[in-house]
């Protein structure tokens, strides 16, 4: 559905400045993926998407998109994609039906056949009582809906989604994604989606792009990432008699060490930290070894990798940074 | 399959689409919330009238006997008349581009851009927009002027619509192109307009006859395009249809259009970046 060959996007800045937006990405998406572009602000995920989107002609490389060269036949590549962009697709002078009657005639819909389609649409995403609405007097929630009706009214095989969900509601985006996740059970329509919220693409993509600096440092499914480049970790403490002291934690540090996939095992006072290969599994045997050994367990917690951890262990830097949440808090998060 | 899947499957399979369809589809998209929103149009349509009652009657009688020399024998409204419709498409087409600037922020010429419709329609369609309600206008002030003395000939008066508003859609284009390279500092598209337009309206006989200004007025005006369109004009709505300032106004307007057409097309291609 997409084949992308070291496509590499300069924005002349300045008079002696470019900056290389995109530095050679090859992308390879196949029908009926749902594919998640994750990155930092500026890592070059909008662009690599309005390339694609044939908003903008890369500076190199070449991009097949729906089965037509971006560059070469734009509007080819145009009739067979949906796009949401970040902004609202809907002019806010317009009516909501208009806007949907508008775009199927834009995609070569008779008058009778655009409004039928304009009519089912505003059904499946719950605009009907809308309508007739002028968009400016939406709410964000059911303006980014009626976006989405509009990428959808060709029915495109290949649907582009630029975060469709910042700004909404945590009620909302679980409306969206519904919606979404409706749509490709229905239509088998491929989805590229670029998104913000890191736990949307752990939950809703069967693979996830990983992107910095505008190059792609990890692709595969969101739990092979996790298990490859973070890892579960475990953490716990042992019960502090006055006779052993904190004695118990030595041995427990040597059980933990024995477990299947042990690493990085971590003895401090009463407490144990270790990265283990399979968490859930792992836990539980130890708390029986460390029974049959006599070693008093006090807490026992199991931390599972967000794809946070997976851009930390790739890149050394945070995602949440951004959003000044602390990786840690973040992970209790995750736990509770 | 449904009906809508051969629809679209039907429109799938022809190659070029027709331009004028194009055209179409943004034109009705830009008309529809007029529709929805008639009073702003209806008060549009009464400001040039406004114009006419305040300015005609002192511009002849500023010019009071010379009026007849200066003016032509047709008469102060003959030679104003068309000159007001020229001013109404010059402001409203010159403007088109603060809509586009809009729907650049909201993302909506975006989702446009990313649908099969021809880059060219983009900007015919929204320039063509503007002339929906200069032809009302138009109807509007002739009717009013008629009992004072004004006499319309109407292949004339049609045919001078059509040259407004072909030279309208090269202006609008080339408005929509300031829009595009202004877009990030939203002020100097009014600034640059304002600063464009006077001058051009000044410059080309429109408000007050330029023979009576000083030789170097008439030296620039003869560079104006829209000098010879307000010329072309008032021959036109005089019923002087096979006169030479007539065929020099289609040049202009020509000129005005392929010029604009080809900057705009330019500037919306590379919107994006």
């Amino acid at each position: 559905m997409i084949h992308t060959t070291a496509l590499t996007k300069e924005f002349v800045v300045g008079r002696q400045q470019t900056v290389r937006a995109v530095r050679g990405i090859g992308l390879h998406v196949d029908p009926g993926e749902l594919v998640a572009v994750l990155g930092p602000n500026g890592a070059g995920k909008t662009t690599t998407m309005r390339m694609l989107t044939t908003l903008i002609t890369p500076t190199s490389g070449t991009a097949t998109v729906a089965g037509h060269d971006v560059v070469r036949e734009p509007d080819q590549v145009r009739r067979r994609i949906g796009y949401v962009g970040q902004g609202n697709g809907a002019g806010h002078a317009h009516r909501v039906r208009d806007e949907l009657v508008t775009q199927g005639a834009i995609h070569g819909l008779n008058r009778r056949a655009a409004r039928r389609r304009a009519d089912e649409l505003l059904d499946t995403l719950g605009l009907t009582d809308l309508a007739t609405r002028r968009v400016a007097d939406l709410s964000g929630g059911q303006r980014r809906r009626l976006d989405v009706a509009l990428g959808l009214v060709h029915r495109p095989p290949l649907l582009f989604l630029d975060e469709p969900t910042t700004g909404l509601d945590p009620q909302h985006r679980a409306n969206l994604w519904d919606h979404v996740r409706r749509l490709r059970a229905a239509h088998d329509v491929t989805v590229v989606l670029t998104t913000h919220y890191l736990d949307e693409a752990d939950a809703m993509a069967e693979r996830v792009v990983i992107v910095d600096h505008g190059e792609i440092i990890a692709d595969d499914s969101a739990a092979a990432l996790k298990a490859k480049l973070a890892g579960d970790r475990i953490v716990l403490t042992v019960g502090v008699t006055a006779s052993t002291g904190t004695d118990g934690a030595a041995g427990l540090a040597r059980l933990a060490a024995r477990l299947p996939g042990a690493r990085d095992v971590v003895r401090q006072g009463d407490r144990v930290e270790a990265y283990v290969g399979n968490g859930p599994a792992a836990l539980p045997e130890l708390l029986r070894a460390a029974a049959t050994a006599g070693i008093r367990v006090a807490t026992a917690c199991l931390y599972q990798p967000t794809l946070d951890d997976v851009f930390l262990a790739l890149t050394g830097r945070s995602l949440r940074e951004e959003g000044g949440v602390p990786t840690e808090a973040a992970r209790t998060e995750v736990v509770a | 399959m449904t009906l809508t899947d051969t629809a679209l499957r039907s429109g799938r399979g022809t190659g070029r689409r027709g331009l004028a369809r194009d055209v179409g589809i943004v034109l009705a998209r830009e008309l529809r919330p007029l529709r929805h929103d008639p009073f702003s149009v209806i008060f549009g349509m009464v400001q040039p009238l406004v114009f006419l009652a305040l300015f005609g009657p002192l511009l002849a009688g500023t010019l009071g006997d010379r009026a007849a020399g200066t003016l032509g024998h047709d008469g102060v409204w003959q030679w104003f008349v068309p000159a007001v419709l020229v001013m109404t498409t010059l402001f409203g087409t010159s403007a088109t581009g603060s809509n586009l600037l809009f729907e650049f922020q909201t993302g909506a010429h975006e989702r446009m851009l990313v649908t099969p419709l021809s880059r060219p329609s983009l900007l015919i369609g929204r320039a063509l927009k503007e002339m929906v309600p200069l032809a009302g206008q138009a109807l509007i002030i002739v009717v009013v002027m008629l009992p004072f003395g004004f006499r319309l000939h109407p292949p004339g008066a049609l045919l001078g619509l059509a040259l407004l508003a072909f030279f309208g859609v090269g202006l609008g284009a080339l408005s929509y192109a300031l829009a595009i390279a202004v877009r990030r500092q939203e002020w100097m598209f009014w600034a640059v307009q304002q600063t464009v337009i006077f001058p051009l309206m000044l410059l080309s006989g429109m408000l007050l006859p330029l023979e009576s200004g000083p030789d170097w007025m008439r030296v620039v005006a003869r560079l104006n395009p829209l000098s010879y369109l307000v010329a072309a004009e008032r021959d036109l709505f005089a019923g002087r249809l096979d006169s030479t300032a007539v065929l020099w106004g289609w040049v202009a307007a020509l000129v005005t259009v392929v010029c604009g057409v080809a900057v705009g097309v330019r500037a919306m291609v590379r919107s994006a970046d």
